[in-house]
């Protein structure tokens, strides 16, 4: 056996492909609406699904009749999915599902299906962990230190409360799929973030091999960590399927399941105690927080956030149960509530002891793991967001309108996850590069054919990608920003491998050993003599008539062999105006200084910055789930009193990508997750510096502020 | 969205004979932008579905001696865009230019806005306009941020129209047909708080359409200020519309009306009265908006709307002020 082969990137100065700003392969096919979702698929003979939902938030079902929707032209399938007996624990939970030939039979269907409920006492919002009672659970005390006379011995102690709503999912493309179950095949074409182990799941559940379901998605729209599984209701699909003898139905949940059935982002609150010298230093943390994910609770902050070793620290959690939809991954799962809690108990902390935020978070840089990255990043969001000149002290403003500037910051992991991937060269020179990964909307395509690329001496067009294909070899869930390191490195090292065949076969006719070729500019040539050339396609003659190379190349996790890493930081500062009179708040400017590895595209890196900012900035500003206590009902399940952040909601938006060779070293580094984390913690802070005190919850709407402002907060 | 017939009416007289004496029987679609959705969600249910797209004497916006007609079927676009109605009414040209979004302001008619149904949420989840249970409306316990700070029930919903209040306050007329014949109804009692369930919020009668809107002539200062909290596709939090009729620098009389606040648009006597025979400045608009607020009666959760009323009523002011007539 020859010596592992040297798969490690071309230097950064030698990058021909990697490194450019290359624009999203598929972005004409998706902005003039060639690229197929699929919700938008159109099939022969395909039915449509609509659900029968809970109208309350906690019931029992004690008859259900589905006699007359059956009975309907054009339905072809009623499956009941909770039967007479079973306990209901939040509105829009799902109850029977309908197959019918339009969608507007089904819809008409499912009003036909003849319900009695037992309606049970139900309890929705947690805010107010006194009114929780017997619903929430607790975590035991975890203690370091000695934070009792920490807090005693302290020069100044600071407290706050603080919260952050739950929000929702809100991908453009709702949860669902099409799906066939015909015999004992499957076909599937879910909207997924996980298209090799979309089958491993479903096929327990439907009692058919795994090796039968066949799973296809082309693009999806938007995941954010919401569609790892393939959810209940491709589960409901396939029988509604089966039912109706084989057809293919398309289940997608409609706007309102959507924010209700498919997961959400779970609420914090907290009481935070810190506690430290008058020069900003931090000496203790107490913390007394509560959550709520839904019926199963859950949700727990890992805190203090970043600043991990404060060195006194005593810490207490409730879970608390409510009658609502269940939590799912959101964009970096519990770090934006960790972020928020613990920057705003920061900022109040530097606000009581008068020293400015920005030195407060330096001096403290110590307690994270990575004191002298945060440091740099402060740095540099101090300079591009002209702290200096722009940050006045809290409550120092008059006026209506007042500035504000405040800090988040972020930490991630980000390391490649297992991927294969599979180069076939054949004989005419074309090359295809298969993977069984998923295109998020990040730029997967576009990356990895520019590592292809680069490895094989090619450009962008010579390369064939296929993707999203449980045929293919197998790609990892895209979650946790794992998928660029995970697939950039199993692209280059079948991409080595997949040469290293190439160049036996090409070697005699350049009269050199295989070892001493190299693919560079559409040749194939001897390092040492690189006038010795031939053209790509020349060289691959010489695999022969009726043959091809295929060659595989695997990340493995616990081998990156230094192709990627993980552990990204970040610094961001938002600079706000906020109207005292009407509670309104403005993004002047919003700055995210971000740590990376190597950078293979830097536009779209920074693409994912501003997709996180924007995102982060709506639920900064807007995003709340508003739960009735009267009804039980989330009352703002559309995109109407659920407020998303249009464009100009969002101001200037400020990236600056810490693209360095010391950087560059630590290979790829995912990038989805670890931008998207501070915001409203950075936005929250912003507010309080402009108007001199603490709006505790989030999102920073009129009604939040001007309370807070008027006195009114319980 | 339940099947109906559709009629395609040419003339007023086509179109009326295919409404009904009762409601829930035949809707009206203009742009379509609420009816669609109220159909889809079966809040409204109707055998059929009457377009009056193609009835052109609804459209048009035309000056006259009395005042500017405005047609039922005008867009947003068209009233916002419109020279004349800039001049006379800039509380109106202003609130039917802040209406977002772009594609909403080129399909929805003046005549939908003013007939359109509720926002609310109970309404809207089909609790009914009152959202009455057990004899007691929900709302004042309930979800209510965005709801009444006005009026004091049974209904809490407030006025989805963005051009009410400026039409009340400007004193338009709101002209309607029916097969008896026209009527005319001032765009202040056109907007009602219904006592009962199976009441309407405006006076149009289910056998009418709803035909053209005057703004009577006449030299006045007029401006809208909205409270909304995105800038793109939203509600207004709170807005107010003034009038100022001017005798040098002082204000002659005043008309004061606050949309968003109540079932119809809150017309604030209070207001007026504090404002007239004075001069505009910061201390008397504030002053005013102080007294547009004085009677109000916020919900559980919605004391800050009393505060967006009140500087919505003063920053009006305030901007009516600066203009010249």
């Amino acid at each position: 056996m020859a010596n592992t082969p040297d798969y490690s990137w071309p230097p950064m100065d030698a990058r021909k492909i990697m490194g450019k700003p290359y624009k999203r392969l598929d972005g004409p096919q998706k902005a003039a609406g060639r690229a197929k979702y699929t919700s938008d698929l159109k099939m022969k003979d395909m039915l449509f699904a609509a659900y029968l939902t809970c109208p309350h938030a906690h019931a029992r079902i004690t008859s259900i009749d589905t006699g007359a929707a059956e009975k309907m032209n054009g339905v072809q399938a009623v499956l009941v999915i909770a039967e007479a007996g079973k306990e209901l624990q939040w509105h829009g939970q799902e109850v029977a599902a309908v197959a019918a030939t339009t969608e507007e039979v089904a819809r008409e269907a499912i009003l036909k299906i003849k319900v009695a409920y037992e309606v049970l006492p139900h309890f929705v919002n947690e805010a107010d962990l006194a009114k929780a009672a017997s619903r929430g659970k607790a975590a035991g005390e975890k203690v370091t230190g000695d934070p009792e006379k920490a807090i005693q011995d302290a020069e100044a102690v600071s407290d706050g409360v603080y919260g952050i709503p739950v929000i929702t999912h809100c991908c453009l493309e709702p949860h669902g799929c099409v799906i066939q179950w015909q015999g004992d095949q499957v076909m599937a074409w879910p909207s997924t973030q996980f298209v090799t182990g979309w089958a491993g799941t479903l096929a327990p559940n439907l009692k058919v091999p795994a090796a039968n379901i066949k799973v296809k998605m082309d693009y999806i729209g938007g995941g954010f960590g919401s569609k790892f599984s393939p959810g209940a209701w491709a589960e409901v699909g396939a029988r509604l399927s089966q039912k109706a003898g084989g057809k293919p139905v398309k289940i997608f949940l409609d706007r309102a399941s959507e924010q209700q059935i498919p997961g959400n982002r779970p609420s914090a609150f907290g009481k935070i105690k810190i506690a430290g010298k008058k020069d900003g230093t931090i000496t203790a943390w107490q913390s007394d927080t509560w959550a709520s994910g839904g019926f199963a609770g859950g949700g727990q902050p890992p805190l203090p956030y970043v600043y991990t070793n404060i060195p006194n620290t005593r810490l207490n959690h409730v879970s608390v149960s409510v009658n609502a939809g269940p939590s799912q991954a959101w964009r970096a799962p519990n770090n934006q509530q960790a972020s928020y809690l613990t920057c705003s108990a920061i900022e109040d902390f530097a606000a009581k002891v008068g020293v400015d935020p920005m030195v407060v978070f330096d001096k403290n840089a110590g307690y994270t793991p990575r004191a002298e990255q945060y440091q740099y990043q402060l740095k540099k969001a101090a300079e591009l967001s002209e702290w200096s000149k722009l940050w006045k002290p809290r409550g120092s403003q008059t006026g209506a309108v007042r500035r504000g500037l405040g800090i988040g910051v972020n930490a991630w992991g980000g390391a490649g996850h297992a991927c294969e991937a599979r180069t076939t060269i054949n004989p005419d020179g074309s090359v295809l590069l298969e993977m069984g990964t998923q295109d998020l909307g990040t730029g997967t395509r576009t990356i990895m054919t520019q590592v292809a690329a680069e490895t094989l001496g090619l450009q962008m067009g010579q390369i064939k990608l296929a993707i999203g294909d449980n045929s293919l070899p197998p790609g990892g869930a895209s979650g946790g920003s794992t998928t660029v390191g995970g697939a950039s490195s199993a692209t280059r090292k079948s991409g080595i491998n997949a040469l290293a065949k190439l160049f036996e076969a090409a070697a005699p006719a350049l009269s050199a050993q295989p070892e001493d070729l190299e693919a560079v500019d559409g040749t194939v040539r001897v390092k040492s003599d690189t006038k010795k050339s031939m053209s790509w396609v020349a060289a691959c003659k010489k695999i022969g008539p009726g043959g091809k190379i295929s060659e595989t190349g695997a990340n493995e996790q616990r081998n990156p062999m230094g192709l990627n890493s993980g552990g990204a930081a970040g610094v961001q500062v938002a600079d706000v105006s906020v109207d005292t009179e009407t509670g309104l708040v403005k993004i002047n400017r919003y700055v995210a200084v971000q740590d990376c590895g190597l950078i293979i595209n830097p536009r779209l890196a920074e693409s994912q910055i501003y997709g996180a900012i924007i995102m982060g900035i709506s639920t900064a500003l807007f995003e709340e789930r508003i739960m009735d206590n009267l009804t039980g009902r989330m009352m703002n399940s559309d995109m109407e009193f659920y407020k998303l952040a249009g464009i100009k909601d969002i101001g200037d938006i400020v990236v600056h990508l810490d693209i360095r060779e010391v950087n560059d070293k630590r290979g790829v580094i995912g990038l989805g997750e670890p931008p998207a984390i501070g915001i409203c913690a950075a936005v929250g802070n912003a507010v309080a510096n402009a108007i001199g005190v603490r709006v505790p919850n989030m999102p920073m709407s009129p009604m939040h502020v001007l309370n807070t402002l008027e006195g009114r907060n319980a | 969205m339940q099947s109906f017939a559709y009629g395609n009416p040419a003339t007023i007289q086509e179109a009326l004979a295919l409404l009904a004496a009762k409601w829930g029987e035949a809707d009206v679609l203009a742009g379509g932008t609420d009816l669609i959705s109220l159909m889809k969600e079966h809040l409204h249910t109707p055998k059929r579905v009457v377009n009056i797209k193609n009835i052109k004497e609804l459209e048009g916006i035309q000056k006259t001696d009395a005042g500017i007609r405005i047609g039922a079927l005008v867009t947003l676009d068209e009233l916002a865009k419109n020279a004349d109605v800039k001049a006379a009414a800039k509380s109106l040209s202003d609130a039917a230019a802040a209406i977002p979004s772009a594609q909403i302001r080129h399909m929805a008619t003046v005549g939908g806005n003013l007939c359109q149904r509720p926002r609310c949420w109970y309404y809207r989840q089909g609790f009914g306009l009152l959202a009455m249970k057990d004899g007691k409306s929900m709302v004042p316990d309930g979800a209510n941020q965005y709801h009444a700070i006005f009026g004091g029930g049974p209904a809490y919903f407030v006025s989805p129209s963005s051009l009410g209040a400026a039409l009340v306050a400007l004193g338009a007329k709101i002209k309607l047909v029916s097969a008896k014949g026209p009527r005319e109804v001032p765009a202040a009692s056109f907007f009602v708080a219904p006592q009962d369930e199976t009441s309407r919020e405006i006076a149009l009668h289910p056998d009418e359409i709803l035909t053209e809107i005057v703004i009577p002539a006449g030299a006045v200062r007029s401006a809208t200020y909205e409270v909304r909290q995105r800038e793109v596709l939203d509600w207004p939090l709170v807005t107010a519309s003034v009038v100022l009729h001017m005798r040098g620098n002082v204000v002659a009389s005043a008309k004061v009306v606050m949309g968003y606040v109540a079932p119809q648009p809150w017309d604030s006597a209070e207001a007026a009265k504090a404002i007239a025979g004075k001069a505009i400045t910061a201390e008397t608009a504030e002053a005013a908006g102080k007294a547009a607020v004085a009677s109000a009666q916020p919900l559980s959760q919605n004391a800050y709307k009393v505060t967006l009323a009140r500087v919505a009523v003063k920053r009006a002011l305030l901007e009516a002020a600066k203009q010249k007539v």
